[in-house]
């Protein structure tokens, strides 16, 4: 799956453009828009509650959170699409075009990732006029959400990939939201996590969802912010290692992933399980 | 292009088994360049597993198969592109717009184009040619069943393929569009030159695109020839009717001239309203389906005592 021949690169990012103007238009536009909206809502609503002892709000401490959760969302994203264009065939026609599939993911990847930059925008831009208290003014603070988002896109959607490989219907995508919104719960995107039980702060460590919030925490709030944190740190060290290991394994198994799920595609796989979908509905 | 590649298509000895079940037994054929092949045989008879095999798409379990010269397991990006797919009834990039979608799709061609085939075809000249010119910028979602299925065909058309798969390519379409897209793959062999290879259940589809049959039931060939020649090959029984004593008779025999001289011969007088109807093709694929399906050996005559009116 190299992505060599310079035809099938322009032919991604044109296919992530078209996928990314369909995701924004007609009807498509109000559920893009719906939870970032109802997200901020919530945020302007919680503004003015204190956290912890320096006088923290809560609203300031969760719109960076929120940042971190919605680029991990792109992953769900990525999932729910791979599924779903499985059924309807999509991908068998990608495979049976030169280059077909190299093209379909590279667009995937730019359709999502500008879907979520999107959502950052419509959350962060109204949320410093919202919250108070957040350094968007220093230049170190947008490098370092320049390189949490990154290895945030590129950790979550190649990780969504493979699971979206793996899961063979759409529905089977839906269940899986249910464990990313349980990781979410313990992840402290709209709750410091110091104050989960220890087990719980272990589990939530091990996905990215955390450091995504912790890594958009450290990017936008003050350093004397971080006494709400595990070990009163940012841990930007750990956060670049756990975000770069889980880029790095998605790279390096995705392609692998895809291709054996791609090497299953064929017309009587798509018409099984448009039968079975069918029997789903009547 | 490799020089020993006379045949488009040569199948040898092809075999798929599905757990314990074997779907293919020993087909063998090929496909000279710019022949128009049709696959015939009823549902499940295997048609779909042979056409996904030469596309690349399925592995088989045994044989020797090679598509433009090389084998479709092995089939690089390069040899996909010479190569166009039209499967059955698709339902996906409702989304996209017809232009963009076939624009989109011929963008991944352009590496593959040559002086002597410029790839890919252009766009506005292929919707025109499938007669969707004026659904240019409607969503795909919105098409009628008919002009979807033009849409698959230009999509695979778009890189100018010298070989073309359509399976089952009119399930599903009313008469006319039927007619309108059997006027199209026509149009397609006599402009492009491409070998076609088509599946249907149907054999007057088959007789009327193809110059070449391919009769498949139960995973075997059962007859290779065109429309004439499996007239005569396989075209053997005839019916004979005739009333005797006030009752009607019905007999299907091979050879009708011998057994009517053997009739009067034996009977004589009493014989009235003699009638002999040769069988057509389709009576003959329709019998031959049902014997490969039964599997037994077929009855040389069929006595139809029919009650006296």
């Amino acid at each position: 799956m190299t992505l060599a021949a310079p035809a099938a690169v322009r032919a991604g990012f044109r296919r992530g453009f078209i996928e990314l103007r369909q995701a924004f238009t007609g009807a498509a536009l109000f559920g893009q828009l719906l939870w970032p909206i109802a997200t901020l809502v919530a945020v302007y609503f919680l503004r003015d509650r204190t956290v912890g002892a320096g006088g923290l709000t809560l609203g300031s401490v969760m719109l960076p959170g929120v940042l971190g959760m919605f680029v991990a969302l792109g992953m769900l994203l990525v999932v729910q699409q791979l599924a779903a264009d499985r059924e309807d065939g999509t991908l068998l026609r990608a495979k049976a075009t030169p280059n077909g599939i190299p093209a379909y993911l590279l667009g995937k990847l730019v359709q999502i990732s500008a879907t979520v930059l999107v959502y950052l925008a419509i959350l962060l831009i109204p949320g410093v006029f919202l919250v108070d208290g957040l350094t968007v003014d220093s230049w170190r603070s947008w490098l370092t959400f320049a390189w949490v988002l990154l290895l945030g896109l590129v950790a979550t959607q190649t990780v969504g990939a493979m699971l979206g490989s793996l899961i063979s219907s759409p529905r089977g995508a839906g269940y899986l939201s249910l464990p990313v919104i349980g990781l979410i719960a313990i992840s402290g995107i709209f709750a410091p996590i110091t104050a989960l039980p220890a087990w719980l702060q272990s589990i939530a460590q091990v996905f990215p969802i955390y450091w995504l919030g912790l890594g958009m925490r450290s990017a936008f709030l003050p350093d004397e912010a971080a006494v709400i944190e595990i070990g009163e740190s940012w841990r930007q060290l750990e956060t670049a290692a756990v975000l770069g290991a889980w880029a790095v394994a998605g790279l390096v198994l995705a392609p692998i992933v895809l291709r054996r799920m791609a090497r299953r595609e064929s017309g009587s796989s798509v018409a099984k399980r448009r039968e079975k979908a069918m029997r789903r509905v009547g | 292009m490799t020089t020993n590649e006379r045949d488009a298509i040569e199948v040898e000895g092809l075999r798929m088994r599905y757990g314990s079940t074997d779907v293919l037994h020993d087909v063998s054929f090929s496909a000279r360049r710019g022949e128009v092949l049709a696959l015939l045989g009823p549902n499940g008879a295997g048609k779909t597993s042979t056409i996904e095999v030469l596309e690349g798409f399925r592995m088989r379990s045994a044989g020797r198969v090679e598509v433009l010269g090389l084998d479709p397991a092995q089939g690089n990006e390069q040899w996909r592109a010479r190569i166009g797919v039209v499967l059955q009834s698709w339902r996906d990039h409702a989304k996209w717009r017809v232009r963009e979608l076939l624009a989109y799709q011929g963008s991944l061609y352009e590496s593959y184009s040559a002086p002597s085939i410029p790839r890919p075809w252009r766009i506005d000249d292929l919707l025109a040619a499938v007669g969707l010119a004026e659904q240019a910028h409607r969503p795909v979602g919105k098409l009628s069943g008919g002009q979807r299925r033009r849409l698959d065909v230009a999509i695979g058309l778009v890189g100018r393929p010298d070989l073309v798969f359509l399976d089952e390519p009119t399930t599903g379409l009313d008469p006319k569009a039927r007619r309108d897209f059997h006027g199209l793959v026509r149009q397609i062999s006599d402009d492009l030159g491409a070998t076609i290879l088509i599946t249907t259940h149907d054999l007057d589809e088959a007789e009327n695109l193809a110059d070449r049959i391919i009769i498949l039931v139960d995973g075997r060939i059962i007859a290779d020839g065109t429309s004439e020649q499996l007239s005569r090959q396989i075209v053997g029984h005839d019916e004979v009717r005739w009333v005797q004593d006030g009752a009607h008779h019905a007999r299907s025999v091979p050879d009708s001239t011998a057994f009517v001289r053997e009739l009067f011969m034996s009977e004589g007088h009493g014989i009235s309203e003699l009638e002999i109807r040769r069988a057509s093709l389709e009576d003959t694929y329709l019998t031959l389906v049902r014997e490969a399906e039964l599997a037994t050996t077929p009855p040389t005559e069929i006595e139809l005592e029919e009650a006296s009116r």
